[in-house]
């Protein structure tokens, strides 16, 4: 049964970039509805995993099996359409454009209305316009950002949009959410709501997520299972009171003489 | 009826009065042949700019070649009607998909370059069309094309022109069209959101390449010669300027910007030596003023109390 099997499982995967291994030997699943928290020190390869994910990058080595299918060598855009959608690190909107239409853009792949449609505004297009105006608007509500709709994205505040990443990832209506330092420059009591909506979406839309993070706090309040990443390779794995107590992450994360 | 189709029909109306009222001054001779000549003009500017506005301004993909497009519609449009005798719909029909196809080849290889290496390429290509077309005698060479029937009219380009305009705007205001723009703020973000942005970039491309066949036909039917000189590269600057002076991404800009470059050529048309100094100060003072353009990304539309307007008619604030 397909529904046994992981949601995403990556076998061996690594990325050499020159002579530098960024990642090697990567091997994680992921199970429908769980919620995985990836975490390693700076330049470790997390980003790296994603982007192989994703598709920005094809592994050099390795193979990535998606809802049963090998994903590899799927451009970035077609991996999003089999439903795996995205944030980043450093934000990447929309920037010029409203708040709302950088949600609007994500619902491309599930336009289906033609050309000619578009062009004399028959058959679909009046009606599937009006849905995505409306799911979008609903989204934007759902994180708090609808007052902010008409306005430009690159005028909210850093925070918020963080969350418009979030809000627009969703909206391509993925099966698996990756979620790349959501936290990154939040205040707080930011980063404590943030960890609330994610919970929260979750269940909401039925997603599978994985999490980069750098704030402990969040990956272990809310994580179920945590990848540790260092060098480019798994280092451990495992529920977070396994992780705590892992000495090769507490060496990994304060260094040597922590232990001594 | 919705209130979309509503705005549409007040625009529309708002475009008859317009039609009517410059062809009732054309045909009393309040408006002279050499201002007939410039209104027909502007007109094809708006085709040519408002099609290169799709590829620069709302896909973001700096395109240089465009007046190579407008050459191969003016040249297969001329054929079609002088050498196979059909009608001008049929020619301009003709030459759009003559240039789109080719706008479709060309731009499946070279829209995998980026910024200013697209710019180099596309120029050179839009280059080789008219050197190409130079080396044809069939078309007349190098010496042009002779014995066009005048068959462009105020009445032809003008509707040709509103068609143009409607198609580029319920295009840009889809999700085709958001696609396009998505690509233009944020290549990797557009793609990482599930936009094919190599179909959509070929996809601008191609179309923005039959507008600029069917602008090709409706000018060379207003001469009675057209020469590969007409579709240098000079005048795909020219098309550019209008694209950056109206705004990249703005409609209502690309009418501005065809509206003005060409009237003030025609309004100086008997100063050539001051009209070259106009034009460049006109662009500096606009890129150290106004670097975005006239309009920026807005459209006259949702401009304030024409906005308001719109909205009370159609009872929608809904953007068209
Ligand atoms: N495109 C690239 N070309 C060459 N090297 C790269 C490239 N991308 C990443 N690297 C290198 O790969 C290593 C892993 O980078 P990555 O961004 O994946 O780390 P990270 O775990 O996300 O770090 P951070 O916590 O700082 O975000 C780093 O040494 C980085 O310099
Ligand atoms: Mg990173």
């Amino acid at each position: 049964m397909a529904d046994t099997k992981p949601l995403l499982e990556t076998e061996n995967v690594s990325e050499v970039f020159g002579g530098l291994k960024a990642v090697s030997d990567f091997n994680i699943y992921i199970n429908r509805g769980e919620l995985i928290g990836l975490i390693g020190p700076n330049g470790a390869g997390k980003t790296t995993a994603f982007n192989l994910i994703t598709g920005v990058y094809k592994p050099t080595t390795g193979e990535i099996t998606f809802d049963g299918k090998s994903i590899v060598g799927l451009k970035p855009y077609e991996i999003t359409q089999r439903g795996i959608a995205r944030t980043f690190q450093n934000i990447r909107l929309f920037s010029e454009l409203s708040v709302l239409d950088n949600v609007k853009i994500a619902y491309h792949c599930h336009v289906k209305y033609g050309l000619l449609e578009t062009v004399f505004r028959m058959g679909r297009y009046f009606g599937e316009e009006k849905s995505i105006e409306d799911e979008a608007l609903n989204l934007l509500k759902i994180f708090k950002l609808e007052e902010h709709a008409y306005e430009v994205a690159k005028n909210l505040p850093y925070g918020a949009q963080r969350r418009l990443e979030i809000a627009r990832a969703l909206a391509a209506k993925p099966k698996l959410l990756l979620l790349d330092e959501p936290a990154a420059g939040m205040n707080p009591q930011e980063t404590q709501e943030l960890m609330e909506m994610i919970r929260w979406i979750r269940k909401q839309f039925g997603l599978t997520v994985l999490l980069i993070e750098h704030d402990m706090a969040l990956v272990m309040g809310i994580c179920e299972r945590i990848y540790v990443l260092e060098y480019g390779m798994i280092i451990a794995d495992g529920t977070p009171s396994d992780i705590q107590n892992d000495p090769e992450v507490i060496r990994a994360y304060l260094g040597a003489e922590a232990i001594n | 009826m919705n209130s979309a189709r509503k705005k549409d029909l007040v625009m529309l109306v708002f475009a008859l009065v317009l039609y009517g009222v410059l062809q009732m001054m054309i045909s009393t001779k309040v408006i002279g042949s050499f201002w007939e000549l410039n209104i027909i003009l502007i007109c094809v500017n708006v085709i040519m700019s408002v099609s290169l506005n799709l590829i620069n301004g709302y896909t973001g993909q700096f395109s240089l070649g465009h007046a190579g497009f407008m050459a191969i519609g003016a040249y297969v449009g001329v054929v079609a009607t002088v050498k196979f005798g059909l009608p001008l719909i049929v020619a301009l029909i003709m030459g759009a998909i003559a240039a789109g196809c080719l706008g479709f080849l060309i731009g499946l290889p070279t829209l995998r370059l980026r910024g200013d290496y697209l710019a180099i390429a596309t120029l050179g290509l839009g280059e080789i069309i008219r050197i190409v077309i130079m080396n044809i005698d069939y078309v007349g060479g190098a010496a042009g094309f002779k014995g066009i029937p005048h068959l462009t009219n105020f009445t032809w380009v003008f509707f040709v022109m509103l068609v143009t305009l409607f198609f580029i705007k319920n295009f840009v205001n889809s999700s085709h069209g958001r696609a396009c723009i998505a690509i233009r703020e944020n290549e990797i973000a557009a793609e990482a959101m599930g936009v094919n942005t190599t179909k959509y970039k070929v996809m601008a491309f191609t179309l923005g390449a039959a507008f600029a066949g069917v602008a090709g036909g409706l000018f060379a039917h207003q001469f009675y010669l057209i020469s590969p000189t007409s579709f240098t590269f000079l005048s795909s600057f020219n098309y550019l300027i209008m694209v950056v002076m109206g705004g990249m991404g703005s409609i209502t800009g690309s009418i501005a910007g065809a509206f003005v470059v060409t009237f003030i050529s025609a309004a100086l048309a008997s100063f050539p030596e001051v009209r070259m100094i106009i034009y460049a100060l006109a662009l500096i003072l606009m890129m150290f003023y106004r670097p975005q353009g006239l309009f920026g990304y807005m459209e006259l539309t949702n401009v304030g109390p024409i906005k308001k307007f719109l909205d009370k008619v159609s009872g929608s604030k809904e953007v068209i």
